[in-house]
């Protein structure tokens, strides 16, 4: 047994694949750590998922991490017998990006992991382990001065946003630490994944994972549960999810585009931006019924194929949107009103957000090259090779706003490519899967990625004897990248944290599912 | 007399041209001019709701921040014509009963101990003391010019005197313009459309007045508006002009100006709130310029 577990600690498997449960090999906790923490040093290296799951009297972990280089998914895994007492030296004290999954497991399962550096609620979960523990008396980190004062924020805010509080630690104006407390919008979704069996209700529920990423979301538990079924689809399916993917993208970065003009009480550009965000979405309406992408993306087909004169449409809109975007960009990005209260403000280095293991946007913006579409490309990605935006490294709002410029740009291109993939496509659109022709193998993990709009979206899934769902588990983007925001406005003047919260546009009920 | 009818007569349209004026920039309709005005008479209508944690203090400041404005009115002069109120050294006491305004609205954000308007009420009491000098140096340059110290009897006299008077009129013009930008917590120093508490300067502070309250704090708002508009056009409009073609250019550069607010809030961006104390400054300094401009021509250096 030590024989087989020296040669072989962990298995790799690729994006969307599933992989039989009895193939992981169980480590010690103690190898399981060392291994981790040895193969967390490497850069190319993060971790998509860990998470603990119940199997009768055992709790088992499961830890996936992706190599961006070997473009491959490397699962761990270890178990504990369950008990009163369950301890854990911690992985947080060596790789501060574990930080949110052992809060999250100790909060569910009351496992505890001893050194760990920041204990604390993540989500104050329905099902917690600790049901002593209530929203209203989180931790704070406190301060015994008498010259520093606190200002708390929320949860209810005074703009139409969710719920979330921040306290912030000051001295007059300027931002020491700021502390952000989430949890306020817990809806249970994962265990509505399991309690709703109905493949139509899962999938509606994904959608509703974060209302500003249905289609990212959504096209995440398409992979996986195709994955899980053994279903392969249309390349011609494959486009169009893509397509659904870029559009999101580019209507969730042009409002955020316009939202931050808001915040800077910059009119033209927030008027302007605010206005071309409409077409956007009145596309995604004009082609699936809902502005939001909702109801686009269903297993193994679609309700609503990308027809001639439908293409015709997205011509004409990304032509006329290309044209009016670029100009109000340049606009905005040599107006000194405008750059003043973007550059170097809000920094953050390359060295921090590799340590909290950010993704997606608030990754790139730094510099880090972290790309779901390029390192474990799916479906239209892997046919036709996408290339990320790169060049951007400050680290500032600026950065995150340049970013969002770039990668607009990127996506209008990217769609075009798509466009002419598909019109030479002559595969007749296939009509979406029902239950009674969907059959998920049994003792099953399967791990999906998908690059939505805010960065790298990763649901698991494992299924038990009867190939029902056993354990769903999902990350959002936002569950790390809300750290990447308190690092922002370290010495920072407090005036200047709605631009930062803006710049980052994180989803509250994506980190509280 | 004359003087406080076309402050009232301005006070209507003012915002209202602002607001138009932004939206028709923004591809927008926008609402009518006397939008403004029909939303103080709704918020007139309502009773004020206090906070369990504030005491009469919060209550009185309202009033009192109403009352002074309105007799802040009284001082202003339409170039000959006398104000009701004129006295040597009037300019004094314009200036701090507007001070007074401010303070207790000050005292009254601070009174509900929120933490935000303790913020707001930090970031006025500094810019307002940063922008003292500059009224001042401004009335001071102007009475050594003229030679004279009420309101009332500078601006009859500026005129008189020869051409210089145009360079003075239209640096003070400038100068109270920008004066009238950061009284009114208009762009580039603060948003007045915001909801960001934590930006907030004016805003913020009168966050948790209501109704009848809020209603005449903002009359206040558009009067105060109207007062340094006033005292800015006065520098510029000639007296040699007929009494009515004056007072029509009076109402159309109060327009202009409001016209001008909206076009600079639609094509910029605010400050960063580190940037407003310079920005402060560097309206002094252009005080401090129309001083020296003035000690040149008096042949005082």
């Amino acid at each position: 047994m030590e024989t087989i577990t020296n040669t072989l600690s962990y298995i790799s498997i690729r994006n969307q694949e599933s992989i039989s449960l009895s193939k992981i090999p169980i480590l010690t906790y103690g190898k399981f750590s060392t291994e981790v923490i040895q193969l967390m040093k490497e850069p190319q290296v993060h971790c998509v998922n860990y998470f603990a799951y119940p199997d009768g009297e055992i709790l088992k972990f499961i830890c996936c991490l992706a190599d961006d280089k070997a473009s491959d998914i490397k699962v761990f895994s270890h178990e504990l017998p369950k008990r009163e007492k369950m301890q854990l030296t911690s992985i947080t004290r060596e790789v501060y990006a574990f930080h949110i999954y052992e809060r999250e497991i100790t909060e569910n399962f009351g496992v505890e992991f001893i050194y760990s550096p920041w204990p604390k609620p993540v989500r104050y979960a329905f099902n917690r382990a600790d049901r002593s523990k209530v929203v209203n008396d989180y931790p704070f980190y406190k301060i015994q001065s008498e010259e520093l004062h606190e200002v708390g924020v929320g949860p209810i805010h005074a703009g139409v946003i969710e719920p979330g509080h921040f306290r912030f630690l000051c001295n007059g104006e300027t931002v020491l630490h700021l502390e952000i407390q989430l949890g306020w919008q817990h809806r249970g979704i994962e265990d509505l994944f399991l309690k709703k069996s109905a493949l139509i209700q899962r999938t509606v529920l994904s959608e509703s994972i974060a209302g500003d990423t249905a289609v990212g979301h959504a096209a995440t538990f398409a992979g996986l549960i195709e994955s899980l079924a053994g279903i392969s689809i249309q390349d011609r399916l494959n486009i169009e999810r893509t397509i659904g993917l870029e559009l999101e993208r580019i209507a969730m970065h042009i409002g955020d585009l316009s939202n931050m003009c808001i915040g800077l009480a910059y009119q033209l550009g927030a008027s302007v931006f605010g206005a071309l965000r409409t077409p956007t979405i009145n596309y995604s309406q004009l082609w699936c019924g809902n502005r939001f992408g909702k109801g686009l993306i269903r297993i193994g087909g679609t309700h609503y194929p990308l027809n001639v004169s439908l293409v015709e449409a997205l011509e004409k809109y990304l032509n006329n949107f290309e044209r009016r975007f670029i100009t109000m960009a340049e606009k905005m990005f040599s107006l000194s009103s405008v750059l003043m209260r973007l550059e170097n403000i809000g920094t953050v280095t390359k060295t921090q957000m590799s340590l909290i293991g950010a993704v997606g946007m608030s990754a790139r913006m730094t510099g880090i090259e972290r790309d779901v579409r390029k390192s474990h490309p799916t479906g239209a990605y892997q046919k036709l090779p996408y290339a990320p935006v790169f060049d951007i490294s400050t680290g500032d709002v600026w950065a995150r706003a340049a970013l969002r410029r770039k990668e607009i740009v990127a996506s209008i291109d990217y769609i075009r490519e798509l466009i002419s993939m598909l019109k030479t496509n002559n595969e007749t659109p296939a009509k979406p899967l029902f239950e009674d022709n969907i059959k998920l193998s049994s003792n099953l993990l399967s791990v999906s990625l998908i690059e939505g709009w805010r960065g790298e979206i990763c649901h698991c899934a494992i299924t038990n004897d009867q190939g029902k769902i056993q354990h769903y588990k999902i990350k959002d983007p936002s569950v790390h990248n809300w750290m990447a925001l308190a690092l922002s406005l370290r010495d920072l003047e407090i005036s200047d944290f709605p631009i930062n919260n803006k710049s980052y546009n994180l989803s509250y009920c994506g980190h509280d599912l | 007399m004359l003087s406080l009818l076309l402050i009232f007569v301005a006070a209507i349209y003012f915002p209202g041209v602002i607001v138009k004026v932004k939206a028709i920039f923004a591809g927008r309709k926008g609402p009518g001019i006397l939008q403004p005005w029909y939303d103080i008479f709704r918020l007139l209508k309502k009773g004020s709701v206090y906070s369990s944690s504030s005491s009469f203090v919060f209550q009185i400041a309202a009033p009192i921040y109403f009352t002074t404005v309105l007799v802040a009115a009284l001082f202003i002069p339409f170039e000959e014509s006398i104000a009701l109120f004129s006295f040597t050294g009037d300019f004094v006491l314009f200036a701090y009963l507007l001070g007074l305004g401010r303070f207790v609205i000050i005292l009254s954000a601070l009174d509900v101990s929120s933490g935000f308007e303790g913020m707001g009420a930090n970031r006025e009491a500094f810019y307002s003391m940063l922008m003292e000098p500059a009224f001042f140096i401004l009335m001071g340059s102007l009475a050594m010019f003229t030679g004279y110290t009420s309101f009332h009897d500078i601006f009859a006299n500026l005129h008189y005197n020869s051409y210089f008077s145009a360079i003075i009129g239209i640096i003070a013009s400038y100068v109270l313009a920008n004066i009238t930008l950061v009284e009114t917590s208009r762009l580039p120093v603060d948003d007045p459309l915001t909801h960001l508490e934590l930006t907030m300067v004016h805003e913020v502070m009168v966050l948790d007045h209501s109704g009848f309250d809020l209603g005449i704090i903002k009359i206040a708002n558009n009067i105060k508006f109207v007062l340094f508009s006033t005292l800015s056009a006065n520098c510029v409009i000639p007296q040699a002009l007929d009494l009515w073609i004056r007072i029509v250019m009076l109402l159309v550069i109060q327009a202009a100006f409001a016209a001008g607010i909206g076009w600079l809030e639609s094509f910029r961006a605010r400050n960063k709130m580190a940037m407003n104390a310079q920005y402060i400054l560097s309206i002094n300094a252009v005080a401090l310029i129309l001083i020296f401009v003035a000690m040149i021509i008096k042949n005082k250096i």
